[in-house]
């Protein structure tokens, strides 16, 4: 390798950002300032420097951070210390829409345009930040905000994320946003108000749902994780630990707003009376949250925790996939595969070592279970993925977790601290002799690094652009060795599967969707949150617990890569056959409400532009089509009837060479809610 | 004569094509099987030399069973496999995928690309005027070659070529993302400021002259250009003692570029800075000189 490095120089600050994560440099050959003797007789960094390529994300990391952009300076020491090609550290960090690689004010405000923030008024917030702050992208007063994809804040929308860069970063989420708290957030950070605790996004707890900001005093305050100065030199984006006013309901910023305004969203027409009624034994999965502190190990483990682990080794790897596979258990991902053959074709891999990596990287818009999972929860997240490895003969496992969950960063970190300390991870987990260690990895804002592959190039400090397969990740994955990837709803899955045993497991839900799902409801509806239902609920009853708009619209299932169902169709199972049957999926669960107010055209718009956006840049058919597709949507906004038909026409061609010739999921369904809409809601009719 | 390395011996699998039985070593591609079987499917980023990165994907055909089409430069042959090259819905795909690349990008150096373009019967301009377009100035930042984005297709070839499956000088990489992707160098530096050794090997595979000999790109400009008018020569290297071949353009007894054959078990096309472009001593006449 013949590296060029520019004469760029890193700041002291940006030095020890990278330092504080690599350590400092032995010689001159790796980036130290000065040559030292044994530098004049031999080169060192080299091949050794270059093994380290995957804690260049962590490095980009650092860098922003720290300063809140990454410069020539900066990313030439950081692409120095890795031996990385300075073209490709530029490639990468210019993949990640957090980063920024020209010069922009430490704080950074995200303010959510996607659907559900959408549907509840975001645009007016942004009209209002820019006239408070400017346009946006425009650095002013300190602070820069710019519209962003779905920050899986979709109960609490209109949501808005600060974060700060400094030697202590800072994140602060604002949901629901109003400009106003924005601004607040944005110059001070860590005196927002504390959110709501995870499980006020999850009705059935029988919690009051906060419409609009009012919370609910839980268990599992912030209280025992540790605070921010512990915490320094890490690339946690901290959110600083609540104060003493934790447990107090913040001011309800909605019902400032005065009724009247001709900007505000529309009024929804959901019924917003009762709450639901506690499920009681009812809820699995998130049977815990709410109950549990999230930062108690011994709590977790007076919860039930660990027992499944302890059933694992009882059984044995074969015996666990034996139960998964019996279970009947097919991934929450979005694509149904089965779990427990992905796990044995793994484990049977001859090729060592083996990897897992947990997807926590939901990024689909309308998406947030997993977030309310891992605060809530998120020990029971680590038993699943240490089960998940040992059924796979992997040590060790990822968790690529998406880069805007500031706290479920800091809960997850902490939990692994502590079941590290306890024995829980480690040489020899639990005293059965076999070694697992989790590594938290942070995307850094990019929706196709959820696709599988994607996240193996964006762990190992490449663009995180999707391999074509074969070969599959069971074969050749992270670092071209068998890796499963699993999300981390189907982890969490495995728990009550070896606790109660796969037959009982397998008798709720339907024959071939077994088990229950989590259901993110957003959108016009009284109660927004996760719901979890056995499989074979319909949409209807779904909805009926959520309480739905008096005029519904339409829903849209599964997401942006899901498809829209009619108000006549609510009578169609939540199984992923039924889903199918009726000509639609029901992805990662996405349920997205919409009352008749919508503006359906803009809804579409909303999404072509999302997958213009998110889309790598790959292939052709996705890297074009996704741009003529938001066009010809633009074009026909306004039109309906025959003034529409050539652009439908023209979007069902591009559309079905999307579906046909894309290299990823991205590509492939980019066209799925479009269509869906002209053809099941009669869009343009 | 061209050397054929040996090989072990390789396994051939059965599959069909279009109906028809062929047998084809089993780590062939589809595309190696379709043009053994006189089946002429179109390729753009594909390239003899490299591995390709299948991201064009007007090589789509269809495998029976499969959800999706697969790409026929990369999709590895298999027992049983039936497949389908001419299919309506593969030849729609490559119809689409031609349109969208003629609407985004200029292909008037690309080779083929016109008559692909009637054969599958793209209408590129369908999209409109207002059509996003790459839009891309040419960077001409050195004396010796010229990159001219608004041409690329990113095939990814310059970037492997540059990179890890040939030159190992890692001077450009694809930046930016989705619509907005472009190759570039870091911190989209001028080629002089960045690591670049001008081997010139990138603009041996560019399949768009979107890197282009910086002769070739002013006498285009010049309308000079002209291509029936070349012979090409192919002779050796006169600089070192490797002994790589090099190909000779010449236009009015003036040496236009050099490029290098691919078949060479040498150098497989790729050539230094002095090959590709040190020939100017070779017609330093009299009249050449001031
Ligand atoms: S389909 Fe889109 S996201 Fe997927 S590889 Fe192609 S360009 Fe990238
Ligand atoms: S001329 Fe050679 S070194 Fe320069 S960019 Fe092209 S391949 Fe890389
Ligand atoms: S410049 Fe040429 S070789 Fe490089 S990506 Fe573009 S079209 Fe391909
Ligand atoms: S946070 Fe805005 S749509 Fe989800």
């Amino acid at each position: 390798m013949d590296l060029r490095f520019g004469a760029g120089k890193p700041t002291d600050e940006e030095r020890a950002a990278v330092d504080a994560l690599l350590g400092p440099p032995e010689s001159a050959w790796e980036g130290a300032d000065d040559r030292n003797d044994t530098d004049l007789r031999w080169a060192r960094g080299g091949r050794e420097a270059r093994e380290r390529r995957e804690l260049l994300l962590p490095g980009l990391h650092a860098l922003n951070d720290r300063v809140g952009w990454i410069s020539e300076g900066g990313l030439d020491y950081l692409c120095r210390r890795l031996t990385v090609p300075p073209a490709e550290g530029y490639g990468v960090a210019t993949f990640y829409a957090m980063f920024a690689v020209k010069p922009r004010p430490a704080t950074v405000v995200h303010v959510c345009t996607d659907l559900a923030c959408a549907a509840r008024g975001s645009a007016r917030v942004c009209a209002e930040l820019e006239r408070d702050l400017g346009p946006a992208g425009s650095a002013g007063s300190g602070a820069v905000w710019q519209p962003s994809p779905c920050l899986g804040l979709c109960e609490r929308a209109p949501a808005a994320l600060a974060i700060r860069a400094g030697e202590t970063p800072q994140a602060a989420v604002v949901a629901p946003a109003t400009a106003e708290a924005v601004a607040d957030a944005a110059s001070a950070p860590h005196d927002a108000p504390a959110e709501p605790p995870a499980a006020a996004a999850v009705p059935q707890t029988g919690a009051t749902v906060p419409q609009g900001g009012a919370t609910v005093p839980q268990t599992g305050a912030d209280g025992p994780c540790p605070p921010p100065a512990t915490r320094a030199g890490t690339d946690d984006a901290v959110v600083p630990a609540p104060g003493p006013d934790a447990g107090q309901r913040p001011e309800n910023p909605a019902q400032r707003e005065p009724r009247a305004d001709p900007c505000a969203p529309p009024e929804s027409s959901a019924r917003r009376d009762t709450s639901v009624p506690p499920a009681g034994g009812n809820l699995v999965l998130l049977r815990r949250v709410g109950v549990v502190d999230p930062g108690s190990l011994d709590d977790y483990r007076t919860h039930g925790g660990y027992a499944a682990l302890r059933r694992a080794f009882a059984l044995g790897p074969a015996g666990v996939i034996r139960e998964v596979t019996e279970a009947g258990l097919v991934g929450r991902g979005g694509a149904a595969f089965p779990t427990g053959r992905k796990w044995s074709a793994t484990a049977q891999q001859p090729d060592h070592p083996h990897y897992l990596v947990c997807n926590a990287d939901e990024s689909e818009p309308g998406t947030f279970k997993d977030r309310v999972l891992m605060e809530g929860d998120p020990y029971a997240l680590i038993e699943a993925m240490t089960i998940a490895g040992y059924a796979t003969g992997a040590h060790r496992g990822y968790l690529y977790l998406r880069g805007e969950y500031p706290r479920a960063l800091r809960r997850l970190r902490t939990a692994i601290d502590r079941a590290r300390a306890r024995g829980f991870l480690g040489e020899d987990v639990m005293g059965q002799g076999f070694a697992f260690d989790i590594e938290i990895r942070r995307g850094a804002g990019a929706y196709i690094c959820g696709e599988e592959t994607a996240i193996f190039n964006s762990i190992e400090g490449r663009r995180g652009e999707p391999r074509s397969k074969p070969p599959f990740p069971v074969e050749k994955g992270l670092f071209g060795k068998p890796t499963a990837v699993n999300n981390v709803e189907t982890l969490v899955n495995v728990l009550p599967i070896l606790i109660e045993g796969a037959q009982a497991y397998a008798r709720t839900g339907t024959g071939t969707s077994t088990g229950t799902k989590l259901f993110c409801v957003s959108g016009t509806v009284a109660r927004p949150g996760v719901y979890e239902l056995p499989f074979g609920a319909t949409l209807g009853e779904l909805l009926e617990l959520a309480g739905p708009p008096e005029t519904l619209r339409a829903v849209l299932l599964g997401g942006a890569a899901g498809g829209f169902v009619r108000p006549d169709e609510l009578d169609v199972p939540l199984t992923f056959e039924g889903t199918r049957a009726a000509g639609t999926t029901l992805g990662s669960g996405v349920v997205l409400v919409l009352d008749d107010s919508v503006d359906l055209p803009r809804i579409l718009l909303r999404i072509a532009e999302f997958f213009r956006d998110e889309s790598c840049g790959q292939c052709v058919p996705c890297r074009v089509g996704t741009v003529r597709q938001e066009e010809a949507l633009h074009r026909i906004k306004d039109l309906t009837g025959a003034a529409a038909a050539g652009d439908i026409a023209l979007l069902r061609e591009v559309g079905q060479a999307m579906r046909d010739a894309s290299i990823c999921g991205l590509g492939q369904t980019a066209w799925n809610a479009v269509e869906s809409a002209i053809d099941r809601l009669g869009a343009f009719k | 004569m061209t050397a054929i390395p040996l090989r072990p011996p390789r396994r051939l699998v059965d599959l069909t094509l279009d109906g028809e039985p062929v047998r084809a070593p089993e780590d062939s591609t589809l595309l190696d099987a379709c043009r053994a079987a006189g089946k002429d499917v179109p390729t753009l980023c594909q390239g003899d030399t490299l591995t390709p990165k299948n991201a064009c994907r007007v090589c789509v055909v269809e495998v029976e069973g499969a959800r999706t089409l697969a790409p026929a430069c990369s999709r590895r042959v298999e027992q049983g496999m039936e497949v389908r090259t001419d299919t309506e819905r593969a030849r729609h795909s490559r119809k689409v995928v031609l349109e969208l690349l003629a609407s985004s990008t200029d292909l008037s150096t690309t080779p083929r690309a016109a008559d692909w373009i009637e054969e599958y019967g793209a209408e590129p301009d369908r999209f409109g005027a207002d059509a996003a377009r790459v839009d891309e100035e040419p960077k001409v930042d050195n004396d010796l070659y010229v990159r001219d984005y608004d041409k690329c297709i990113l095939c990814y070839k310059c970037v492997d070529a540059c990179g890890d499956q040939w030159q190992n000088t890692f001077a450009i990489a694809v930046a930016g993302r989705g619509f907005d992707a472009r190759i570039s160098t870091e911190h989209d530096a001028p080629l002089t400021d960045s690591a670049c050794v001008y081997c010139g090997n990138c603009i041996e595979v560019c399949p768009t002259g979107a890197l282009s000999f910086k002769t070739e790109f002013d006498m285009r400009a010049a309308g000079a250009w002209d291509e029936s008018a070349q012979t090409e020569t192919t002779t050796v290297c006169a600089y070192c003692g490797v002994g790589c071949n090099l190909t000779l353009h010449v236009q009015d007894n003036e040496i236009v570029k050099v490029t290098s054959p691919h078949d060479n078990p040498v150098t497989h096309g790729n050539l230094c800075i002095k090959g590709r472009f040190g020939y100017q001593h070779v017609q330093n006449h009299a009249q050449n000189r001031d």
